[in-house]
């Protein structure tokens, strides 16, 4: 129940925080990745405030060898790069340029009813679960 | 040059930030928003609870931003064929490549992995290309 209602309030952090930085307008995410237009330099500044206050919060949090209301500490192990990753990403930067949605803005947006972010959440959703069910053949043909 | 928008992008990274660190210190888990929804999508995830939270906090805070400043959220440019095609590569590529502009830009440039480092500079070149090929074309009005 305690994970729960952090988790709450992490999530309506999290989506003030992407308003504030105007990552729920999508015209102004393109803007930033019009790098060769009329390049609009802010979402550089939501990344570096972002990475600086979650370094200073890793930081402050680093002696700690178990979470608040968790068990264990879970971080991805893999360091190697490979051809999922690096297509993965690709194939999510073409869809990020098209619409200006990434996940979380999108999520967010849901809640103006802008019908474009509902066109996008069914749709990410979809593509998510087209991508399991790729995987799952290719593990077991 | 330096105007004060800056300076609410840099806050509101800020708070990005914050929230990915609330996750972490609580819940011991990196909060990529791709990562907490596709995991919804999955049968058998063990962490509904905290990830369905996460998603309802975002929603709330999404429904009380646009009725406090309708503007700070607005739809994509693009038609919605094209948001839908968006969605679906979005959707497909974040699990593909493990993460999205939250997990590998906030979470793991944070850490200083270089999975997510080469994942967000692909996603910035793909993403870039993507918006100027739109550009050149004529846009999207």
């Amino acid at each position: 129940m305690k994970a729960a209602v952090v988790a709450f309030f992490a999530g309506a952090v999290f989506a003030v925080g992407l308003v504030l930085a105007g990552m729920t307008q999508p015209t102004k995410v393109i803007g930033f990745l019009d790098i060769g237009g009329a390049w609009d330099p802010t979402l550089a500044f939501v990344m570096a405030g972002a990475i600086a206050a979650h370094i200073g919060g890793l930081w402050l949090t680093s002696r700690r060898t178990t979470p608040l209301f968790a068990s264990a500490f879970v971080l991805p192990k893999r360091t190697d790069l490979d051809a999922q990753l690096l297509l993965g990403a690709g194939v999510f930067g073409v869809g990020w340029g098209l619409a200006g949605y990434c996940p979380g803005p999108a999520l967010v947006s849901l809640g103006s009813g802008a019908d474009s972010a509902l066109v996008f959440v069914v749709a990410a959703t979809a593509g998510m679960l087209i991508q399991h069910v790729t995987v799952r053949a290719a593990v077991s043909p | 040059m330096f105007s004060s928008s800056y300076l609410v992008a840099l806050g509101g990274g800020a708070l990005i930030g914050l929230a990915a660190t609330i996750v972490w210190l609580g819940l011991g888990r990196i909060a990529g928003i791709a990562g907490v929804w596709g995991g919804l999508l999955q049968a058998g995830t063990a962490d509904r609870a905290w990830r369905l939270a996460f998603v309802a906090g975002m929603l709330a805070a999404g429904v009380a931003a646009s009725m406090v400043e309708a503007t700070s959220i607005t739809r994509s440019p693009a038609p919605l064929a094209v948001v839908a095609i968006a969605g679906l590569l979005v959707g497909y590529g974040t699990r593909m490549g493990n993460g999205c502009t939250r997990g590998h830009g906030v979470c793991g440039l944070s850490r200083l992995s270089r999975r997510s480092l080469a994942a967000v500079m692909t996603f910035m070149i793909t993403g870039g290309i993507t918006v100027a090929i739109v550009r050149v074309a004529g846009g999207w009005s």
